[in-house]
């Protein structure tokens, strides 16, 4: 099912019909494509539309928060060539927002990223969408398709004066290249590894370019907030936090699944919309923004509300929105054994500090998780994350680091326990007992 | 300029330069590995790290670039922890194998990691492994000790122009390796283990022979290309183990070709075609070692009965380019000392007549540093890349920066420069294409041409470099090289005039890329024929009595090989000094008197620039051989000639040069000859090159070279139009032929047997044969009409 609950929906308005309301006519009849029109026939100035996306204090949806009009109004107005990239590498564990947006409504993203291109004066896109959902690339094409056979795309939009076209471009699945530095790489045709900033894109980008890039969701939102105003549009969410935002919800929750709620919605409010945990067992922890945000256990997450500087009150980042929720069968240096698998995979081998250090990380992990773990080794691991952070070209070695500083932090008794008894807290028992629960509940409701 | 403060001293930098350069300037010192002065930032080994005031984290300072009031701090304790977790990492899986490691002693990791290592690791797991990669004969790899800077990486792609290095797979299992199944085959690949600051990358010819604190270090200079690269000549045992380049910005920077690296493995030949280590002389067909004074008596003998019975004019001397300027001058002066004016050491050249009518000593026209100035450049009649290797770097840097370099040649060889404009014509087409340009730009300057040029037109092609060259930004910035082919082109005066007058409706420079060490210390040397003597092609199409020979093949070395060696060959006397013996030497030679190379001597090369380089011996003399200049002042007291007393090759060098200044005087390229628009040939025409690593008689003698793809046996090479025409395949065994002769002209050897290539880099109606090659020697002359057929 493509929605399956929200509050005050904007990025899901067209979901209600699933795989058959994506099309150009169904968001034409969803008022879709009226901004751009409007901008077009008012010949709205680049700055107004900026003013008005700053209004609104849209922030990143990819995971840093930074403010959107901001960083349009760092693109140079002079340069003869600019781009605007849209981020749908979306390889975070946890998040699967990007992937319904461009499936169930690509032409936001669309009409976002014309506008985007309006708004600094770029006449070329580029749409990276990661290599493992081919079928959203394929969709996502089918709707350029649409959008340039009505005009939308191409020379003279509309008969105006602007002029902007817009191309899909798959990766191959490698989780760096959703960083935006290494994503540009790769659009190039080459190895993806994150440049070393300065310069930022806005100066230098795509192809040596001044290039904007947003996260898909973001560019989502440029339609709705031209809709109805960007006071009106902070005003669903709360200061500094404006809007709505998309939760991946998954983990130990009855109903997994993506949801569109205000910033500022209680967590609480939001796993209760995802049916509530699963088997009515108890919450253990929440990792509340993708899986390089620090994990946090139940009962800090419970008091916190769903946007960017509750989070990071909390000692956590919103990240994407992907909210992980782990209930009492996880046995914790298992989940970070496994998430730590997965930065030693994928760290592009650049700087040294990642290249070796994610690879240690796993291993000293791995070493505890299978009963060989020594008492220094918890030391050891955070020494380690500490000349990790910090010291490399991109965020990949700290968000590396996050996850097990985070998790000794919070469950060290569990780590503390595997390396005394050679075995995990957390009777197997009932971590069976737990996957099992989801084996028979699916079967359940596919009866 | 910006004021920043570096560990509290305050100092005036460059806007726009980085911290590490700023450190540098006031001497201190920050670790790194992946920057390099030469090559792009990557920032990705972080031992750069330092401190900067109000920076949350540890920044790059090979990165960051300065600004104003920016406070420092390279050895603070955050520095130096960042520092130190990074050599950390760097260790965990690095093998620790130095003591079986040839680059123990001069490696950067070692060495910083006694600064910033700990005893011992925390990291108790496995080490990783890497596969080692085959990248030719040149370079060995222990990829295992790699630790994926990626220098060696950027200096392909930026330095020698092509990418043959890159970074496999990702994270921990990164891995640097060329294309599959390739080898780096760049001219310049030495240079990647310079750059290698580990194990990782070490000199395959020198595996496994020295540790680096065994070998001496003297310094020398590249006897190869006239650029004069500046060496470090180790040596053990007196046998010089390897070569690396000694830093001179102002010539070789900090590179060396491949050839002048690793032909010194010459220099150690053994064999038949190996060094000469014991005088020799012939005594009724037989080969006798003997005493020197036995050989130096009986080559005295020689030449005074040749001399006597058939006048001075009878005795040739063929001196090899590549000789020094002190034995240039005293075999000149020998010569002369017997009456002979047949003295040259252009053995290559072809069109002697600028000779007399050339107002001073060709040279490069300007400093070799300004050539990255210039930002109009017209290369004409070179194969840059192999002849200029890193003359041709310089210009690929400038052309990157956006100077706009073109070609006008025989052969579209890729320069792996971005180039604006390029006119690929049959050799005997160059000088008409070269007028075109002339009077193209003439055009555009609003001026009139020189009236003979004016038959000749300006296409398209000629219009389109003639428009660049005007573009640039003022005439002084504007150069026309003319490169070792239009030195040895039938019309090379013309050549020169052409390039003379380009050069002046410019308002820019012109000169000549010179072809060996010492092509401009020949001149000053005096080492020229003067008044009715012969040059070095007319010595051999009139065959003389007596020839002496120093440090040349002739038949190898000169213009025409195949006449070099009978003119030789049917010689009553022939005196060879030589560093080398070969087969056809004991053919024609009366007597073989051993001198040593480069390296066994004292002695100077005068470059290219007119830069006069002086050297001592790294080593001594291998055998019996002895300093040239110290034979030739015995044999010049054998022989009774005056002015032979120096005691030392700095008295030669000063009496040769009145003095020893940092440039010779007298340098001039213009000449008064009328350009000759005739074109010569007509027919099939020969391109010929010569390999880079056939050159000269040291680098023909270094195996490791000789395997290299730029040793390759030479083949015809025939656009696709010409091969058509001539009913060819790439891939047929072919004769080919000098003109004229017939496939069954009896007796006849002007003819040899190759396969057919194709290479559409080639005029149409040109075959492409590389010449100073033992297989085409017979073919004879670098610039003839030749006919094919397939066998």
């Amino acid at each position: 099912m493509a929605l399956i609950d929200t509050i005050n929906p904007l990025l899901t308005t067209g979901w209600g019909k699933g795989d058959a309301g994506w099309s150009l006519k169904d968001y034409e009849a969803r008022g879709g494509y009226a901004q751009l029109k409007r901008i077009l026939t008012s010949k709205m100035s680049q700055d107004d539309l900026i003013a008005e996306v700053k209004k609104s204090v849209l922030r990143g949806r990819g995971g840093a928060g930074f403010p959107t009009g901001l960083k349009w109004s760092f693109m140079p107005k002079a340069a003869p060539e600019k781009y605007v990239v849209c981020n749908t590498d979306e390889g975070e564990p946890g998040t699967f927002k990007d992937r319904d947006l461009l499936r169930f409504d690509p032409h936001s993203t669309i009409e976002g990223m014309i506008i985007a291109g309006y708004a600094v004066g770029a006449k070329r896109g580029y749409n990276y969408i990661h290599g493992e959902i081919f079928e959203i690339y394929q969709r996502f094409e089918a709707a350029l398709d649409e959008a340039r056979a009505a005009g939308y795309l191409g020379e003279n939009i509309l008969g105006s004066e602007f002029s902007f076209d817009l191309f899909a471009h798959h990766g191959w699945g490698a989780y760096i290249c959703g960083e935006e530095t290494g994503l540009l790489e790769s659009i190039e045709g080459k190895k993806g590894q994150p440049r070393f900033k300065p310069p930022f894109p806005a100066n230098f980008g795509l192809y040596g370019k001044p290039t904007t890039i947003n996260n898909t969701e973001t560019f989502a939102a440029i339609p709705f907030i031209l809709g109805m105003g960007g006071e009106a549009y902070l005003n669903l969410g709360k200061p500094n936090n404006g809007g709505t935002k998309l939760f991946s919800v998954s983990g130990h929750v009855n109903r997994p699944g993506n949801y569109e709620v205000p910033m500022g919605t209680p967590f609480a409010k939001l796993l209760e919309m995802a049916g509530g945990m699963r088997g009515g067992r108890k919450l253990k922890a929440v990792i509340p923004g993708g899986s390089s945000a620090p994990v946090l256990p139940a009962d800090v997450m419970m008091d916190c509300t769903m946007d960017y500087d509750s989070i990071a009150k909390a000692g956590s980042m919103l990240g994407s929105g992907a909210v992980i929720v782990m209930d009492e069968t996880v046995c914790m240096v298992k989940a970070l054994e496994r998430l730590s698998y997965f930065y030693y995979e994928e760290s592009c081998g650049q700087c040294t500090p990642c290249r070796e250090g994610t690879g240690w990380l796993y291993r000293v992990v791995h070493r505890i998780e299978h009963g060989q773990g020594r008492q220094e080794d918890l030391d050891l691991l955070n020494r380690v994350t500490d000349n990790m952070m910090g010291k490399t070209i991109c965020a990949l070695a700290d968000a590396a680091a996050f996850p097990v500083r985070s998790f000794i932090k919070h469950f060290k008794s569990e780590f503390e326990y595997h390396v005394e008894h050679k075995k995990c807290l957390v009777d197997p028992e009932v971590q069976r007992a737990g996957s099992g629960f989801f084996r028979a509940s699916s079967a359940t409701e596919a009866a | 300029m910006v004021e920043i403060e570096i560990d509290g001293t305050t100092l005036q930098v460059v806007e726009g330069s980085t911290i590490i350069e700023a450190a540098h300037q006031m001497g201190t010192y920050i670790p790194h590995f992946c920057y390099h002065k030469k090559l792009s930032i990557a920032a990705n080994c972080r031992m750069c790290l330092v401190q900067v005031e109000k920076a949350p984290k540890p920044m790059p300072a090979c990165a960051t670039p300065v600004a104003n009031g920016m406070k420092v701090f390279t050895h603070s304790e955050l520095a130096v922890k960042a520092q130190k977790a990074v050599m950390e990492f760097l260790l965990i899986n690095h093998p620790l194998d130095c003591p079986i490691c040839d680059q123990g002693g001069e490696c950067q990791l070692q060495d910083l990691a006694v600064g910033y290592g700990e005893s011992a690791s925390q990291y108790e797991e496995e080490k990783r492994v890497v596969p080692d990669k085959d990248l030719g004969p040149l370079v060995a790899t222990d990829m295992t000790r790699c630790i994926n800077c990626t220098r060696c990486i950027r200096f392909t792609a930026e330095i020698a122009g092509f990418m043959e290095l890159g970074q496999s797979y990702r994270g921990e299992r990164a891995e640097v390796m060329p294309f599959i199944g390739k080898t780096v085959d760049t001219e310049l690949s030495g240079n990647i283990i310079d750059l290698c600051p580990v194990g990782a990358l070490t000199s395959k010819p020198f595996r496994f022979s020295a540790r680096t604190w065994e070998l001496s270090r003297r310094k020398s200079v590249s006897p190869h290309d006239g650029l004069g690269s500046n060496l470090i000549m180790q040596t053990k045992h007196h046998r010089v183990l390897r070569v690396l380049p000694l830093e001179n910005e102002a010539i070789n920077e900090c590179w060396l070709t491949d050839k002048e690296r690793y032909s010194y493995q010459g220099l150690n030949s053994e064999g038949d075609n190996g060094r000469l280590t014991k005088p020799m002389v012939k005594q009724g067909g037989e080969w006798k070692e003997v005493d020197w004074n036995v050989a130096l008596d009986y080559a005295a003998h020689a030449l005074r009965d040749v001399a006597k019975t058939h006048g001075g004019s009878a005795i040739g001397g063929l001196l090899s380019p590549h000789a020094t300027l002190e034995e240039m001058y005293l075999a000149q002066k020998l010569l002369r000392g017997l009456g002979s004016e047949n003295i040259d050491f252009r053995l290559r050249q072809s069109d002697f007549s600028a000779d007399g009518k050339r107002k001073g000593t060709p040279w490069l026209g300007m400093k070799i540093a300004e050539i990255g100035e210039l930002d109009r450049v017209l290369v004409v009649g070179s194969f840059l890349r192999k002849d200029h290797p890193l003359i041709a770097q310089r210009l690929r840097q400038s052309a990157k920066r956006g100077a706009q370099v073109s070609v006008l040649h025989s052969a579209d060889d890729d320069l792996l420069i971005k180039l604006e404009a390029r006119a690929i014509v049959a050799p005997s087409q160059l000088p008409a294409q070269l007028a075109e340009v002339v009077n193209a730009v003439a055009a555009l300057k609003g001026v009139a041409a020189d009236p003979a040029l004016a038959k000749v037109g300006a296409g398209d092609t000629a219009k389109k470099i003639a428009a660049s060259l005007v573009s640039g930004s003022e005439g002084s910035k504007c150069g026309v090289l003319l490169g070792n082919f239009a030195q040895q082109h039938p019309q090379a005066a013309t050549l020169n005039v052409l390039a003379q007058q380009l050069a002046r409706l410019l308002g820019g420079r012109f000169g000549f890329l010179g072809e060996a060490a010492n092509s401009v210390g020949g001149y000053v040397a005096k080492a020229i024929p003067t008044g009715d003597g012969l040059n070095a092609a007319a010595m051999l199409n009139t065959p003389r009595q007596a020839y002496v020979v120093v440090g040349a093949e002739p038949e190898l070395d000169c213009a025409d090989g195949a006449q070099a060696l009978a003119s030789l060959t049917q010689a009553a006397a022939v005196v060879v000094l030589s560093p080398f013996k070969s087969q056809a030497m004991l053919d024609y030679a009366a007597v073989l008197l051993p001198v040593s190379p480069f390296s066994e001597t004292s002695g100077s090369f005068v470059n290219t620039e007119g830069r006069v380089q002086s050297f001592y011996a790294a080593a001594k003399p291998l055998g019996e051989s002895r300093p040239a200049w110290k034979v030739l002042r015995v044999l010049g007291n054998l022989l009774k000639v005056e002015g032979f007393e120096q005691n030392s090759s700095e008295e030669v060098r000063d009496e040769a040069l009145g003095g020893a200044p940092e440039f010779v005087s007298g340098l001039e390229n213009a000449v008064n000859v009328a350009p000759n628009l005739e074109a010569a040939a007509n027919g099939l025409e020969r391109v010929a090159d010569v390999p880079i690593h056939f050159a000269d008689s040291l680098v023909r003698r270094a195996p490791a070279l000789q395997k290299a793809a730029d040793s390759a046996v030479p083949s015809a090479r025939m656009n696709a139009a010409t091969l058509v025409k001539h009913g060819l395949l790439a891939g047929d065994a072919v004769k080919v032929m000098r003109s004229g002769i017939q496939s069954d002209g009896a007796g006849d050897t002007a003819q040899v047997t190759l396969v057919a290539q194709l290479d559409n880099g080639l005029p149409d109606n040109a075959l492409r044969v590389a010449a100073a090659h033992a297989d085409t020697q017979a073919l004879g002359a670098m610039f003839s009409v030749l006919s094919v057929e397939k066998i």
